[in-house]
């Protein structure tokens, strides 16, 4: 019981990372759409998954999700791990709780799915229908069928990209402080440069199957739209092919602000 | 005695009764009213048709006397008998159909030549196989109904949303359980016009069935009338069949309106 543990010199314990693939490839037909990646995620961390259309992300993030087969690859994922659809997909003959519900055993289930609800601020809506709910409380509602799993990783495919700007911002809010209160490893697939280096400790920019450029971002949060925000969107456009003005921070219009990380509403 | 009257507009000639446009039930209550006046005045014969009076009487007497309840109910008897012998075979090779490509092949071509042969004509076959008795009757309204149940079960399952399936499965849904919470549920609003379809096409049924030789039952009445040209009799029956008619389709929107409750409705009730 009492051996001594033997630590490799390093400044902390190395964690055990919560996704691993090597050399993973994937390809349908003679299209390689996963070309030899290797990703690791770390416990906790939030990566935000760059790329154009065809680029392999939703591939990615399915084999993740273990929606698609591996077949017999190096992929190490949590079981505890749960999706958000860019469509909310909630079965719409159950009542908001009971999606949430979904696939849950226990006593508690209502309770749990309950509490889960009140966290994204639906604590209201427990027995209504899926078709009377708007575009943000469908996704909100996603979100919380994903906590209450507990996840150790939580995907993101797309959630905001069919919100509007003001929802998507306050959805952006509610991420980041959801992912504070429960450190999952987090997955976000985005067409959204700003809300990629709004949100994630990491981003990648997938191109044909392989990652083509990684930055990790060490801004504090809550984000502002300085020089150091805009010198590394411009390298994340630039990578996906997009001429990005020279940044003037002190000159240049908000376009959009920035999640303050305060709980909205 | 003074009636109501709107003037539409500043010409006098356009006098109108307020909602009368509208009256739905004018044309059939004329029709009655022509029909009672004909027959008063002896121009429809009572042995062609019996007067609307008439008609009402004899409903009456026969309610009274335990002679239409009790036909009724043997008629009853037959469609329900009929319709849940369908609905089990249908629900069954539906399911074994519709959720596996191995029962698609087996079950939906016999299916599908079942459906070729217009019910009706097996008639003299169940005749000679079953004789005369119930179960003739019970079988031709069981075959009739099964294949809109099947069909529509089918279709419903397969027409199942597969990203709702899909999401389902990544919350850890598998077997029995994505059955039954996913895809039975996401089949009921085909499931459901299957039903409304057997229940009219096992009422249809029933009339005919009805006519091989029955003991008891509104084809029973109907018969003994015709032999001694009651036609009051005949109008009553005809009257039930479609009441029967409406209080099925009644029965199935009820069943719809609880089991569909989650549907936004095109149109508010």
């Amino acid at each position: 019981m009492a051996q001594p543990r033997i630590r490799p010199f390093v400044g902390r314990a190395p964690e055990a990372p919560t996704v691993r693939l090597n050399g993973f490839t994937r390809r349908f037909g003679d299209n390689v759409v996963i070309d030899g990646l290797d990703l690791t995620i770390a416990p906790g961390e939030f990566v935000a998954l760059l790329g154009a259309s065809g680029s392999g992300k939703t591939t990615l993030l399915r084999t993740l999700a273990g929606l698609d087969p591996v077949g017999g690859q190096d992929v190490a994922t949590p079981d505890a791990r749960a999706v958000v659809f860019q469509d909310a997909r909630l079965l719409p003959w159950k009542k908001v709780w009971r999606n949430v519900a979904l696939g849950l055993k226990g006593d508690d289930v209502r309770a749990r799915a309950e509490a889960a609800l009140k966290e994204v601020g639906l604590g209201h809506r427990l027995d209504a229908w899926p078709s009377t709910l708007s575009g943000g409380e469908a996704q909100r509602t996603a979100l919380a069928r994903a906590l209450v799993r507990e996840p150790a990783l939580l995907l993101l495919d797309e959630p905001f990209a069919a919100l509007d700007a003001l929802t998507r911002l306050k959805m952006h809010d509610l991420v980041l402080s959801l992912w504070r209160e429960h450190r999952p490893a987090v997955l976000l697939v985005t067409h959204d440069v700003d809300e990629a280096v709004a949100l994630a400790d990491r981003v990648l920019v997938l191109d044909k199957g392989k990652i083509a450029l990684e930055e990790r971002i060490a801004l504090e949060r809550p984000r502002q739209p300085d020089a150091r925000f805009h010198a590394v969107r411009r390298r994340l456009l630039g990578r996906l092919g997009v001429e990005a003005p020279a940044a003037q921070p002190t000159h240049a219009p908000a376009l959009v602000t920035f999640p303050t990380g305060e709980a909205l509403l | 005695m003074s009636l109501a009257i709107t003037l539409r507009n500043s010409q006098a000639s356009t006098w109108r009764w307020p909602g009368l446009s509208r009256a739905r039930w004018l044309s059939p209550v004329i029709l009655l009213a022509l029909w009672e006046a004909g027959s008063q005045a002896g121009l429809i014969p009572a042995r062609v048709l019996a007067a609307p009076s008439a008609v009402a009487e004899t409903f009456w007497e026969m309610t009274m006397s335990g002679a239409l309840p009790s036909n009724l109910l043997v008629s009853l008897g037959r469609a329900a008998a009929g319709l849940a012998i369908a609905l089990s075979v249908a629900v069954t090779l539906g399911l074994i159909s519709g959720l596996s490509r191995w029962g698609e092949t087996l079950v939906d071509p016999l299916m599908q030549i079942k459906r070729t042969i217009p019910s009706l004509a097996l008639t003299p076959l169940f005749i000679v196989w079953f004789g005369i008795g119930e179960t003739p009757k019970i079988t031709l309204i069981a075959v009739a109904a099964t294949f809109p149940l099947y069909l529509n079960l089918f279709a419903g399952i397969r027409g199942v949303d597969v990203r709702l399936v899909e999401a389902a499965r990544s919350f850890g849904l598998s077997g029995w359980s994505l059955v039954r919470e996913v895809i039975l549920p996401g089949a009921l609003p085909s499931f459901f016009v299957g039903l409304r379809y057997a229940l009219g096409i096992s009422l249809l049924m029933l009339v005919v069935a009805e006519q091989i030789n029955a003991q008891a039952g509104l084809g029973r009445l109907i018969n003994d009338a015709r032999d001694f040209m009651r036609t009051d009799i005949i109008v009553v029956c005809l009257l039930v069949y479609a009441l029967l008619g409406l209080a099925a389709d009644a029965l199935v929107r009820t069943l719809e309106r609880k089991a569909l409750a989650w549907r936004p409705s095109l149109v508010e009730q």
